[in-house]
């Protein structure tokens, strides 16, 4: 879909900002907002490039930078880290041969840590897209990662 | 042994969450068509009756909130119903049972509420890491629609009510409210400076009404069978249940709803089936980051509003993260105070620099020999900054350190 045709769907009003950004972000590949994104949205919404980049810098779920096709998101609050999300992280590195923040040089994954996902029943938990995975353990990650890189 | 009373998750694993013939036949948008029968003010003076308290942390009165909205600003032509379903506080999942396996309960209470202040307009605030709320709740406001629940001319009322989902992107600080409208209008998300309250100025400027998800899902009920319905569960002054989520060492981590005024030890022993198998009870921090922590002392307290500030403990969010021996109360205190480095705006000076401040001192903490007298400088310095920050996220931090402070002084000190 093109930037016209998703900037488009909702209307041009402010309000909408982080819905558009949203929308945008989710349909490059690369799952992040490009200049011409951004500048694009500013046009539709009558607002300065500053005010839209200062809302797109603002929230931790928008990213300027490329990253990977699935973005992985390890919880590190209060229960999961109680539940050892850093022997998760540590797997995952060594999984993905790669640390927290940097992208798999394939592009398929980008390893970030996240605040609470609201599974702390089932701690310690990740995200990896919109699917939730809890109560990891070397052998669920090893199982998932895998999954995920078989489908491509 | 006590068990649960559910009120807000009668239906949660009984019925279909993507069918409302479901919902209606398990006695849904019934509370909606009593509720259109009545007079809007009735139904805030039922709520107020009722006691209902908002169950986002705050614990304020609904049926007030409801009754300042509806009054706020009489010559603004629109007002607004904001749902907070921004759940962002660790160790809380109770919006996102609701959202995923019951929407249509919340939704029917955010429409009556919408009536009790004469609002046309609602908007559900989801954060947007729920990816199954919101699929949910779309789907939900979809069916919502197409039954004449939603839209002109309710159930022929001639009430009018539209209902839109906005996402967040992230920022905990959103879920306070009057960020949330920020955030709503397409802002980032830099608190506001109260007053003006949201009942008088809120989204683009209207009166608005600012509600948790579980307070919301309590209004059916309520108006269905009534105030003294409701006042037979949990206390005077605490009345109705309250789901609590919990989690950590115990055997059955999840959901649980029972009426206020349960005890610690009742939850952790009774519905949550005890401590893990070898473990004992150290410490729970109750709320989530913005909480407190409680010793054993605490195991016997009655979980209500006033009683557990009374002994300056939080109820909070419902969240209660259970510590066993062994753990840390000192990690999970970094933890929550990184957690506040992370979430704060940096817009005033005393947040952005005490929170940082906050995990360098508690980081050194171990490695100073007058570990004490640095703890009580921390203390002190989170004083400060719940007296001088904007928003209330600069006023927390002082709630979980000095609560650990209060009653682990000796681990935190002594490396
Ligand atoms: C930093 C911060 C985060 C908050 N996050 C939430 C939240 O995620 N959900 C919520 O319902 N209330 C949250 N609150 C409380 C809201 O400001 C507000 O009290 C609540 O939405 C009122 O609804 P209620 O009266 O139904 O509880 C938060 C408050 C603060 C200070
Ligand atoms: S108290 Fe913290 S979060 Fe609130 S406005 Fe100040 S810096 Fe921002
Ligand atoms: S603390 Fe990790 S999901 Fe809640």
């Amino acid at each position: 879909m093109s930037t016209q045709n998703i900037l488009e769907k909702h209307a041009p009003e402010r309000h909408n900002i982080l819905m558009i950004l949203h929308d945008l972000q989710d349909h490059h590949p690369q799952n992040y907002l490009t200049e011409e994104a951004l500048e694009a949205t500013a046009r539709y919404l009558k607002l300065t490039k500053a005010s839209v980049y200062g809302v797109a810098g603002y929230y931790t779920m928008f990213s300027l930078k490329p990253r990977g096709r699935h973005i992985i998101r390890v919880c590190v609050s209060a229960v999961c880290e109680l539940k050892k999300s850093e022997s998760v992280i540590a797997h995952l590195e060594s999984t993905l041969g790669i640390k927290t923040g940097q992208t798999t040089p394939c592009g398929l994954f980008t390893l970030e840590l996240s605040e609470c996902i609201g599974q702390c029943h089932e701690a310690p938990s990740m995200m990896i897209g919109q699917a939730v995975y809890n109560n990891l353990d070397a052998e669920r990650i090893r199982e998932v990662i895998e999954s995920i890189r078989n489908q491509g | 042994m006590i068990k649960e009373t559910r009120i807000v998750l009668k239906n949660i694993g009984k019925i279909n969450p993507e069918s409302i013939d479901d919902y209606i036949a398990a006695g849904g948008y019934k509370g909606l068509r009593k509720a259109l029968s009545m007079d809007p003010l009735s139904i805030i003076d039922e709520m107020t009756e009722a006691g209902l308290r908002g169950r986002g942390g705050a614990g304020f009165s609904t049926g007030m909130k409801k009754k300042f909205t509806s009054q706020g600003c009489l010559e603004c032509p629109q007002r607004y119903v904001v749902v907070n379903a921004d759940e962002g506080e660790p160790g809380t999942f109770k919006d996102r049972v609701i959202m995923e396996q019951d929407p249509h309960l919340y939704i029917e209470g955010t429409i009556i509420a919408g009536y009790s202040i004469q609002a046309t307009k609602g908007f559900i605030y989801i954060r947007a890491e729920y990816y199954a709320s919101i699929d949910k709740t779309r789907k939900a406001i979809k069916a919502a629609y197409e039954k004449g629940f939603l839209g002109s001319n309710i159930l022929g009322s001639g009430f009018d009510f539209d209902l839109e989902i906005k996402l967040g992107a992230g920022s905990y600080l959103c879920g306070e409210e009057l960020t949330m409208l920020e955030s709503l209008e397409g802002k980032r998300g830099n608190p506001r400076i109260k007053p003006p309250f949201p009942a008088e100025k809120g989204v683009f400027g209207m009166p608005t009404l600012v509600n948790n998800v579980e307070t919301l899902a309590n209004v059916p009920h309520i108006v269905l069978n009534g105030k003294d319905w409701y006042r037979q569960f949990g206390t005077e002054r605490s009345p109705g249940t309250k789901v609590f989520t919990i989690s950590g060492q115990v055997r059955l981590p999840g959901h649980y709803e029972i009426g206020l005024g349960v005890t610690l030890r009742q939850l952790i022993d009774d519905l949550a089936g005890g401590m893990l198998p070898g473990k004992t009870f150290k410490a729970a921090l109750l709320g989530g980051a913005a909480g407190t922590f409680v010793d054993a002392s605490m195991l016997d307290e009655k979980m209500t509003y006033d009683n557990l500030r009374e002994k300056g403990a939080t109820l909070g969010s419902g969240a209660v993260i259970v510590l066993a021996e062994g753990d840390s109360v000192y990690d999970v205190l970094l933890n929550c105070l990184r957690f506040f480095r992370h979430e704060s705006c940096g817009k005033c000076v005393p947040c952005r620099v005490g929170t940082s401040l906050l995990v360098r001192e508690t980081e050194n903490l171990k490695n100073v020999a007058a570990g004490k007298a640095l703890l009580d400088r921390m203390v002190r310095e989170s004083e400060i900054m719940a007296a001088t920050s904007l928003c209330p996220l600069g006023q927390s931090p002082i709630l979980p350190l000095e609560s650990a402070a209060r009653y682990f002084e000796s681990e935190l000190v002594s490396g």
